[in-house]
């Protein structure tokens, strides 16, 4: 699958003009995907981004792989056909908080659990940017928009929760002002076989500026935000001096010392849970990482091999076979 | 063929030309696969034949209830036929419900055979019935002939270890067995089939087979009936046969369609009646490479076989009208991806979930513009069991051929109804090889994706070929390029290009063939299911000297060539369709100077032949 030259990220830029509003997120996500494909020298050819509807959907076009720009929601079931018909294929999937979690947020579902082998990248913006402003499902409660002037009434989901729940395989979170995270945060999920769920903390400089400021900025983030790295404790602070403890499916701030040792790859998906929503308790961080990496069967997989073993076992079928079978008599 | 047991009386055997029979029953009765098994074994004796058989809309609806009856109609002859019958010689029935729910079907003068063990009080009451329709006058008229069925049963498997119920599950074999004694029927072949189906569990097949024998010896001993019949074999053309059932040809037909293009079959479903045994034989075909992918909703569904298509599998998704109302907007994607899609609608009564086990043909024009936007999409039609897998083939080619999204609609009435089908030969389908991009060097030119060969097709680039690379999606494209374009002038032009290369399919379809006289007073034109019922009312027409010409359309969208012609040649063309004259209003906005009279019934059941040929008998003597 890899070609003799080392490949660059200028290979995996189309000739498209790239159309998201200066200062976007999504560039920097881009860039991040571009310098990944590169440096694990994927083929272009052998590689598919689908997308479904909305700013984020615009992804495909600005790579030089193939690319399917779908219809609202639908991403992860055109993704599913393409990876289990050829599962030979790299498969991505950009999507959005409005596309995968609410008018695609039953594929989202069904592709997790089914653990198709690929990789998901959701932009989180809190926001319908492409329609020009209107709350989201994730949108905290409160949060004004054109549609929700006296602020958002709906309970938003917690995206990493979302995923968990339908028992994906692989979960994790990164942001978009961090090329490095971000990077080693694609590269961990293009690795991993199965269905692998990254959410990207994404800002939308037009219609929902600065929605995740109080954690991401320079300033704060050391204080604010934890990385969850594989076997690695759960330390953070501008001088490493705090940690999260846990105690059963509590967490604790507590020094730096007494930090627990971080292991996605538990069977359980419950300690996940307790770290997805570690960020709901006062004076805990904001968690970004691996929150989940365990290994299963992947459908396109599985699939594939039954239809090699029907084969084995009975040969090819042709067409008379076929036609030619059951109870047939003869009229002369 | 012998019959296993020689008629031990010397009762008369007499010689009958064709016979419709319906069994009726409970739905934990078996009636499905009394039916089955008496189609199976006419079959084996050479007979033509048709089977209709009437599911209740729910899977165990309460014992003994009129919403519990099912019903299977079989009508099977010594001469060539095209329906399961307009009224039964021959009315089986289990219980109470059964008998009010059919009785009204019956031809004068015909035989009911009722199950007198399950008309207790507590049975006439389940079946809301006042007084017992055995004994109060109301089937005079018919010959009734009564048997406790329960109580036969019962003793014949005197001694057996099987439950009481179990015991009692075996109550239609005997009826089988009695109504193949009144038939002439061989027994070998459902023997067979028993002893096959409870290989794991012999006690149970023999069980089956005491009480099917102990019914064809109950024929005789008891003498029920003053004769017994005999329906000799059909004059066929010669050929090697098997029944089928329409969603079975159907199936085996996109298998063999993906095939005949040098591709592999991907089914992207979600179940739904009375599509889902579609998917389920094809599942069970992987070793024709078939991957069948059970999604999680129809639109799911539908998405996942365009991706299939993407990687340059022939991707399919079957459905009924519901389905195919969710599936729209990817329809739509489907037409500008162009890319190979069939689409196969298996109609059922509507509106909403309407009717789901019951046959019409009222999505016709949903087929035809349910999308939005200008998103044609051919559309053909299954007209019988067996044509159904001709029609997938044909389907499944205009779909490569054309780099299109095609919709094959058939219906509850051909999906789970039955002929024998002289098996084709196999070199002779129909070849249509797909062509794939060639890898493409670095400094050659570059692919365009929306450039169109002969046919307006544009080329198929898989992923996985090198220097193809290229994007795809919903939104307007850009001619040769592919790009996305918001201009003015390339929007037009691309929707001429799209409804120019679906209208050129007429080049490669054949204008259908009159059958009947090639001109006259009027023409029978039909589509889809009401095939065997027109050709057999225009048999009768014909019969009784009433000229009967008729033409049926299996291309629906674009209409073949030729029509234009034809219908000048007729006075009037009248159109029988289950729904409220679909066809009837394609054709007048196509064909605006010809006089069509519209024909409709939208009961959930299909037209009788004499329905059609009053019909027909009204206009000419008006
Ligand atoms: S609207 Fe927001 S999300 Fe969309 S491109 Fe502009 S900044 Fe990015």
């Amino acid at each position: 699958m890899t070609e003799t030259n080392p490949l660059t990220k200028k290979d995996f830029k189309s000739d498209q003009e790239v159309r998201w509003c200066p200062g976007c997120g999504d560039y920097a996500i881009l860039n991040a995907v571009q310098a990944v494909c590169a440096r694990m020298g994927i083929a272009r050819e052998d590689t598919v981004f689908v997308s479904g509807i909305g700013c984020s959907s615009r992804f495909p076009y600005y790579m030089s792989t193939f690319g399917f720009h779908t219809i609202h929601g639908r991403a992860p079931a055109i993704a599913t056909g393409i990876k289990t018909a050829n599962p030979e294929l790299s498969v991505w999937i950009v999507t959005g908080d409005g596309d995968g979690l609410s008018i695609g947020g039953n594929h989202l579902a069904h592709i997790l659990r089914r653990n198709v082998d690929v990789n998901i990248l959701l932009f989180n913006n809190q926001i319908y940017g492409l329609t020009k402003g209107q709350y989201s499902p994730t949108s905290p409660v409160g949060r004004r928009t054109k549609t929700s002037p006296m602020g958002s009434i709906d309970r938003p989901f917690n995206p990493i929760s979302f995923a968990l729940g339908c028992n994906a395989t692989f979960v994790a979170r990164t942001y978009d002002s961090n090329l490095k995270h971000m990077e080693r945060t694609f590269e961990a999920a293009a690795r991993h076989k199965g269905a692998s769920f990254v959410e990207i903390y994404q800002n939308c400089v037009i219609f929902n500026d600065g929605c995740f400021e109080d954690v991401v900025d320079k300033k704060v983030r050391d204080d604010r935000m934890i990385d969850l790295v594989p076997g690695e404790p759960m330390i953070y602070g501008k001088q490493r001096e705090k940690g999260i403890k846990v105690e059963g499916f509590e967490t604790n701030v507590t020094g730096a010392d007494d930090a627990s040792v971080w292991d996605p790859t538990l069977s359980s998906s419950a300690p996940a849970f307790t770290m997805s929503m570690m960020d709901e308790n006062p004076g805990h961080p904001n968690p970004v990482g691996v929150f989940r990496a365990v290994s299963a069967p992947s459908y396109d997989e599985v699939s594939a091999s039954q239809v090699a073993e029907a084969i084995t076992e009975s040969g090819a079928g042709t067409i008379r076979d076929l036609v030619y079978a059951g109870e047939t008599w003869e009229v002369s | 063929m012998t019959t296993t047991r020689e008629p031990g009386s010397d009762l008369p055997l007499q010689k009958q030309e064709r016979v419709v029979i319906r069994f009726a029953g409970d739905s934990g009765d078996g009636m499905q696969i009394t039916g089955n098994q008496f189609t199976s074994t006419s079959a084996a004796v050479g007979n033509d034949l048709a089977t209709l058989p009437d599911f209740p809309a729910e899977i165990r609806a309460p014992a003994g209830t009129r919403p519990g009856v099912s019903g299977f109609q079989l009508c099977f002859s010594s001469i060539d036929i095209h329906t399961p019958g307009d009224n039964p010689d021959v009315l089986v029935a289990m219980n109470p419900a059964a008998l009010v729910v059919n009785i009204a079907d019956l031809k004068i003068g015909g035989v009911v055979i009722a199950n007198t063990g399950n008309f207790t009080a507590k049975d006439l009451k389940k079946a809301r019935v006042e007084v017992n329709p055995l004994e109060d006058g109301s089937l005079e008229g018919y010959r009734v002939i009564k048997v406790d069925i329960n109580k036969r049963v019962t003793e014949a498997l005197d001694g057996s270890t099987l439950s009481t119920k179990e015991v009692q599950r075996c109550k239609n074999f005997y009826t089988l067995g009695l109504m193949y004694w009144l038939y002439s029927r061989p027994l070998e072949p459902t023997e067979e089939w028993l002893r096959k189906k409870f290989a794991k569990r012999g006690e149970l097949a023999e069980a089956n087979i005491t009480a099917m024998r102990a019914g064809f010896a109950a024929g005789d001993i008891h003498e029920m009936f003053q004769g017994r019949f005999e329906v000799p074999a059909a004059e066929l053309a010669p050929g090697t046969y098997r029944k089928i059932m329409g969603n079975q040809a159907l199936a085996l037909g996109l298998i063999s369609g993906a095939e005949l293009a040098g591709l592999k079959a991907f089914l992207g479903s979600y179940p739904i009646t009375p599509a889902s045994s579609i998917l389920e034989v094809m599942a069970s075909f992987k070793r024709h490479g078939v991957v069948t992918f059970q999604a999680e909703d129809e639109i799911a569904a539908i998405c996942a076989a365009i991706g299939a298509s993407f990687t340059g599998s022939l991707g399919m998704t079957t459905t009924s009208g519901p389905g195919v109302a969710l599936k729209g907007e990817a329809m739509g994607l489907g037409v500008c991806v162009e890319l190979p899609l069939v689409i196969v609608n298996v109609q059922r009564g509507g509106p909403s979930t309407g009717l789901p086990t019951k046959t019409e043909q009222a999505d016709l024009l949903q087929a035809l513009f349910g999308r939005n936007g200008e998103a044609p999409i051919p559309v053909l039609a299954v007209c019988s069991p067996s044509d159904a897998f001709d029609c997938a083939i044909e389907a499944c080619r205009i779909a490569v051929e054309y780099m299109t999204p095609v919709i094959l609609l058939s219906d509850g009435y051909i999906a789970n109804g039955a002929e024998p089908w002289r098996l084709p030969d196999i070199d002779g389908l129909p070849r249509f090889e797909a062509r794939f991009e060639k890898p493409r060097e670095k400094g050659n030119s570059r692919l365009m994706p929306y450039s169109r060969d002969e046919r307006s097709s544009r080329p198929w680039a898989l992923p996985g070929t090198a220097g193809t690379e290229h994007r795809v999606g919903g939104l307007e494209k850009e001619h040769l390029s592919g790009e996305i374009s918001y201009d003015a002038e390339n929007h037009e032009f691309m929707i001429l290009k799209r409804q120019e290369k679906v209208m050129g399919i007429r080049a490669s379809i054949p204008t259908p063939e009159i059958r009947g006289p090639r001109s006259g007073d009027l023409l029978i034109l039909g589509w889809g299911s009401t095939y065997g019922t027109i050709i057999d009312a225009a048999e009768r027409c014909a019969r009784t000297g009433t000229e009967g010409s008729t033409l049926h359309l299996r291309h629906l969208w674009p209409l073949p060539e030729g029509l234009d012609e034809i219908f000048d040649r007729f006075k009037a063309i009248l159109i029988p369709e289950i729904n409220l004259g679909q066809l009837a209003r394609v054709l007048r906005g196509e064909y605006p100077h010809h006089n069509f009279i519209s024909f409709p019934k939208v009961q959930g059941r299909p037209f009788l032949s004499t329905e059609i040929v009053e019909k027909v008998t009204d206009i000419l003597e008006r």
